[in-house]
This record gives structure tokens, sequence and C-alpha cells, in this order.
């Protein structure tokens, strides 16, 4: 199993912190502009990246995400272009973990078995299939894990004591908790309720519990980081890029807009607890 | 004789709700606990003699089933060849075979103490059909439609607001079901503690398939009753039309362990079949993938992302088919055939003008592949087509077409 995410939550613990997670959709607004923002993602102090594997039909993605795939596909993202924006990212940065995030059936259509090998050796570290649950564990999570890859699965307010074991079972990494019913860019009804939900995970599971969806501040990521062990923010990421667009295409301020809004960010997990 | 035990094809889903490779539960975690007590729901009402009872009740004084088995001599004599039957689901309220489905889904809703329900459509036939079911049990309804579809089907949005129905329109993707099906799936993750997903066809994941085609399949049951009756023996051919599938496997599932039936079902054609992005015809043109909680025959790029597909029918303009479809064309047992928009509107207009009969357009490609196929055979045989609905709806867009309209 690679360890960069056991490696990076274990010293963000030690820092009593949480980690800082950064969705960005690979390919958004364009090839380039995608890679130099992934690229600049650590320095700005994102702990770990969520890389967005572009789908036509995102089911669980608000208009935020949505959008940003769009304009990935747009300007031409493939699963391969995505496998080789990592295996770039990797020759600058060997130590911060990649997830790649999506959904199954690119994945499916480019072969698991060729998949897997293929983000193994770009330097993916693991896995976020949103329409792929425990019930279809052995379509790509099972080969995925026995080939080092960490499968991390959502837990959601849906997921039941009854339920959380099922879903634990194959899980490694981190557990993701998705903090509301709904997708992604909603709002949070209840930071309470979200905070004795990471509190209910842990008691399941040794592993980290990181939240994501509807964290858009440095506000959010200090109150939701005060008990869970990481943080993701995406569609804030998403319409920073969107904002920073000139007629739909980049413009020398893209890269900065997503920067000053991850470093925004890095000081908010950094008083989570302070 | 008829195929039993281990060789029927009407063994499926299994227990992870598969039909061969197809079908599963593709959805993101939120869902997953509610899919699993919809199935527990579903599985107790099958056998729930209280539920069949209200079941048979709704059927024959709210639906009007059973639907009339019609021989068309007209047709039959102008084809000149095979007696052709139509199947009059056209006949039944709301004029198609939806109100099948969401008569049984809606009782369901009721039995899981959901208080809201929402639905896609493309046609607006099942939109229409939820709405119809909402008002009479007194539940709020949203359909999500295809801006696309909201226009070209804008009798049926009409219909579903003045039935107190919340119609949504889509803009994403091209408008149309395949756009209004993500923008369902997106609410029901939001609202899942109170709200029914009512899917419109044979599709989706697991158990959608094998629960709409189980309310559907009395279409078949009554072909087989009355074709006996009319004929003394079954039918030698069976034609259905196919989007999600939902009226095709309700006609075929009844006949598909008799080898001496053989059974078509129509796909979209749109422009034809080598136009890239320009058909519907899943299963001629597609291969398989995962969408909407199954895996099944989808309409991709080389790289795995769903086209938009086009075809003249709302109701067929879909990139996929229920799973069940996807196997029994596997298994060969089915053969599946694209019938272009030009070949749909031709068949509208020849059933319409000797059978006094306005087919929907999504019919109307199960008319064309009976136009096909009946020359073909013998006058001493059978071939039954399931009319799936009526095309009041769609006599705006025929008419632009064919010009009667500035
Ligand atoms: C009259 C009619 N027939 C057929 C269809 C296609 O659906 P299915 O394949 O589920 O029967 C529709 C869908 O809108 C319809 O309105």
């Amino acid at each position: 199993m690679t360890t960069r995410f056991a490696d990076r939550f274990a010293a963000c613990a030690r820092e009593n912190r949480p980690a800082l997670g950064i969705f960005t959709m690979a390919g958004d607004p364009d090839p380039a502009t995608s890679t130099a923002i992934l690229k600049a993602l650590p320095g700005a102090g994102a702990d770990f990246i969520e890389l967005g594997m572009p789908f036509s039909d995102p089911m669980a993605d608000g208009p935020g995400v949505q959008a940003a795939g769009q304009r990935a596909l747009a300007a031409g993202q493939t699963l391969n272009r995505t496998l080789a924006m990592v295996a770039e990212f990797r020759t600058t940065d060997s130590d911060t973990p990649i997830l790649l995030m999506g959904y199954y059936n690119p994945i499916y259509i480019h072969g698991v078995d060729r998949f897997i090998a293929d983000a193994l050796a770009a330097g993916v570290d693991g896995l976020i299939i949103v329409d792929l649950p425990a019930e279809e564990d052995d379509e790509l999570c099972v080969p995925a894990l026995k080939a080092g890859l960490n499968f991390i699965r959502l837990a959601t307010p849906t997921t039941d004591d009854r339920r959380l074991p099922v879903i634990l079972k194959n899980t490694s990494g981190f557990v993701y908790y998705v903090s509301m019913t709904g997708i992604t860019g909603a709002a949070i009804k209840s930071h309470a309720a979200v905070g004795d939900a990471v509190k209910r995970i842990k008691s399941h599971t040794e592993l980290p519990v990181a939240v994501g969806f509807g964290i858009k501040t440095a506000d959010d990521a200090a109150i939701i980081g005060r008990d869970a062990d990481g943080v993701v923010v995406g569609t804030a990421i998403c319409n920073a890029v969107l904002g920073s667009l000139v007629d739909g295409k980049a413009t020398a301020g893209t890269v900065a807009a997503v920067t000053t809004l991850v470093s925004g960010l890095a000081s908010g997990v950094r008083r989570a607890r302070a | 004789m008829p195929l039993s035990g281990a060789n029927s094809l009407r063994n499926g889903p299994d227990e992870d709700g598969r039909f061969g490779i197809f079908g599963g539960r593709y959805v993101a975690e939120t869902l997953m606990p509610l899919i699993r007590d919809l199935e527990a729901a579903y599985d107790h009402a099958k056998t729930d003699p209280e539920f069949a009872a209200e079941m048979a009740d709704l059927r024959t004084h709210y639906a009007g089933r059973p639907s009339p088995l019609y021989f068309a001599e007209r047709l039959t004599a102008h084809l000149g060849g095979a007696k052709v039957y139509l199947k009059r689901e056209e006949l039944n309220h709301t004029g198609s075979h939806k109100i099948n489905n969401t008569l049984g889904q809606i009782l369901l809703a009721r039995r899981m103490g959901k208080t809201r329900i929402i639905a896609e459509t493309g046609a607006g036939q099942h939109g229409v059909a939820t709405a119809t079911v909402c008002a009479k049990f007194d539940l709020p309804c949203v359909v999500f439609m295809g801006a696309t579809d909201v226009k070209r089907q804008w009798p049926n949005v009409l219909r579903m607001k003045m039935l107190g129905a919340e119609v949504r329109p889509v803009t994403a993707g091209a408008g149309t079901l395949k756009d209004a099906m993500n923008e369902a799936l997106r609410d029901w993750v939001t609202n899942v503690d109170t709200t029914y997903y009512l899917i419109g066809t044979a599709a989706g994941p697991h158990p959608y398939p094998a629960m709409v085609r189980d309310f559907q399949k009395v279409i078949g049951e009554e072909i087989r009753a009355q074709i006996m009756d009319a004929e003394g023996r079954l039918p030698d051919a069976l034609v259905a039309c196919v989007g999600g599938g939902s009226n095709a496997i309700g006609t075929f599932y009844d006949f598909i362990d008799e080898p001496s039936v053989a059974i078509y079902g129509a796909e979209a054609g749109g422009h034809g079949i080598d136009v890239e992005n320009g058909h519907a015809a899943s299963m001629t043109g597609g291969r398989p993938g995962v969408l909407h909680g199954n895996r099944t025959y989808l309409l991709q790029d080389a790289d795995g992302q769903i086209l938009e597909g086009h075809s003249i029918s709302a109701g067929l303009d879909y990139p996929g088919v229920g799973p069940e479809h996807a196997f029994l064309h596997d298994m060969k047992r089915v053969n599946y055939v694209p019938i272009t928009d030009t070949e749909a509107v031709e068949a509208f207009q020849l059933l319409t003008a000797i059978e006094g009969i306005i087919p929907a357009l999504e019919s109307a490609h199960a008319m064309a592949q009976v136009i096909k196929l009946a020359p073909t055979m013998g006058k001493d045989q059978v071939i039954v087509m399931c009319l799936s609905g009526r095309g009041d709806k769609d006599v705006e867009t025929v008419g632009r077409m064919l010009g009667m309209i500035e």
C-alpha cells in the first residue's frame, strides 16, 4: 500500500491540526493551467490533493463541480491526460498524497487492471469512486487494494451504525465523511451534527476521518477541523477558477486565484484547535 | 417447449441485482441504505395479498385494464403478410403504459412512509402518469424534464402542471432524458429522508429494473390470454419500442421462454446508425458501461464519456437501456433493431391514416418494425405489437415536419 496518506495524516496530527485536502478538476480550464494549479497546491498549503476525473454525467455534483468538469472535457481532458498530470506532478513532489476522484465508467472503459497499473505508475495513492458502493467492491475496490492503491470510501449521514462496518471493511487511507445528504457545493446544515458524526465514525475505525462537501471558507475549515482529521474543499476551488476566467479562458490570475484561496484555508486549519 | 429451470432466461436478477453481467447498484453511498430499504419493501409487497388486491382494483377501475387487443385488419391487408394485432396500451388512463408502473410504485412509496415524489420524464408520459397518481394520493410531485423536451412535448407539460406537479426544466447537456435523470438523482441524494424516486423505466439501480418489469408484465400476460382467445395460439412475433425498455420488457416477459415466439425491440435510429451522436440505439451502436446505477449498453466515446444521442422521439432519446434488455441482447433472445426518425414518422402517418389511431412517436418506432416484418411473414402468422402510447403530444412535432404548421 502506498503510505503517503498515512504519513501525511500522522504528520498533521503531530502538529495537532487537521489536514487540508484540496479538490481540483483535472484539465480545468485547460491542460496547462490545470497542471500549473496542481503543482502550486502543496506550496500554497494543501496537505493532500483530490484530483477530479471529469465525467459527462456527474450525478453527485452540484453546479460548481459540474461546470469545472464540463470546462475540462471541452478543453480535451481524458483519463490518460489526467494520469499524465499526476506523473508530471510527481517529478517535482514525491510526498504529497494524491487521490483520483470521479465516476466509474471512464475507468471501466479504460480497463480496470490497466487503470490500476497506470495509476500506480503515475504516482497515485488512492481512489474515491462515487458510484461504487461497498456492494460493488469486486469491480475495482478489491483489485485496487490488492495492488496497493488506497480505496477511500464515502460515509454519509445515511450511513448508520448498522451499515458503517459494511463500508469500513474495505476502506483504507482515510474515511471521507460527506457532511450532509446532498451534492457537492451545498450548505452544511449543522456543524454540531458533523462533529458528532465524525466522533461516531472514529469509534468504529482507527483510520483518519476527513470531512468534505460544503466547506468553503477558512472559518468553515477551522470549525469542522476541530473534530475531523482532515477537511476537503472542492467547489470553492472550482468557483475560484471560474471567477478568474475571461471569455472562458485562463488568465494570468487563474493560478493565483486558487493559491490565494488555498493559503487562506491553510490558515483556517492551523487555528482549528488553537 | 418452453424453456425452464436453469435454461430459463427469466431467472434474473440475482440477489446482487444482476442479469448476467448487467444491472447492479452503482449509486452513491447516500442512496444505498434507501435502495436496500426499497428492495425490502418491494420484496414484502410482492408476496402481500393486500398489495395485490389494491393493485388489481386500481388497474381495473382507475387505469382501465385489461387494455384491448385489437386486430388491425386494414393495416394487415395493406402490409400483405402476417396478421397484425395491436395491444392498446394507449387506451389506458393517461394515454400510455406508464400508468401501470406509477400505480405500483406509488403504493410502495406510501407503504414506505415517503411524503414527496420525484420523477424524470422524456416524452412527458411518465411525468403525467406520476403527477396523476400523486394527485390521486395527495402527494407533492416534482418532475425533472430536459429543456429540449419541455419544448417538444409541451402538451404534457401543461397536463403535469394542471395535475399539480412542479415541472423543473433541466438545461444541462442536450436537455433530454439523461440530463433529467441526473438532476432527479441529485434531488434524491439531497432529500433522501422524505423523497421517493419514482423511476419511469426498467432501468436504474436494483431493484428498479426488476420492479418496473414486474409492474409492466401485465401487458404480456394479457396478450397471452387475449391471443389465445382470438387465435387459439401464441403469436409468432412480438414487437415493442425500446427507450429504457419498460413497455418492451412488459410485453416480452411472459414470452421470453417460448422459443416459438420471435421478439423484436425497436430502438431509436435517429438520423441513422452511422451518424455519430445522431441516434439513440444503445444496443446496436453502444457498448457496455456504467451509468445511472446500472451496467448496461451505453452510447459513449472512447474515453467512457456518455454521448447525448438523438431521436425525434423524446421518450426514446436516451443513451442507455434497461439491464435486462442488455442481457437479452447478449443472449440473442431479442432482436434489437434501429428505426430512423423518418421511418417512425412514416409509420405514424400510416397507422393514423388507415386505422384511425394516432400513435406516440415512441410507439411509431415499433410500428415501423411491423411494417418491415409483416410482409416477410405468412398470412397465417401473427404479430402482436405493443402500442405503448397515444400521439396527441406529438401532433405538433409531426405537423412541423410535414409542413402543416407555418
Ligand atoms: C408512449 C411511450 N412509449 C415508450 C416510451 C419509452 O419508454 P420505455 O422504453 O420505458 O417503454 C415512452 C417514454 O416516454 C412513451 O411515452
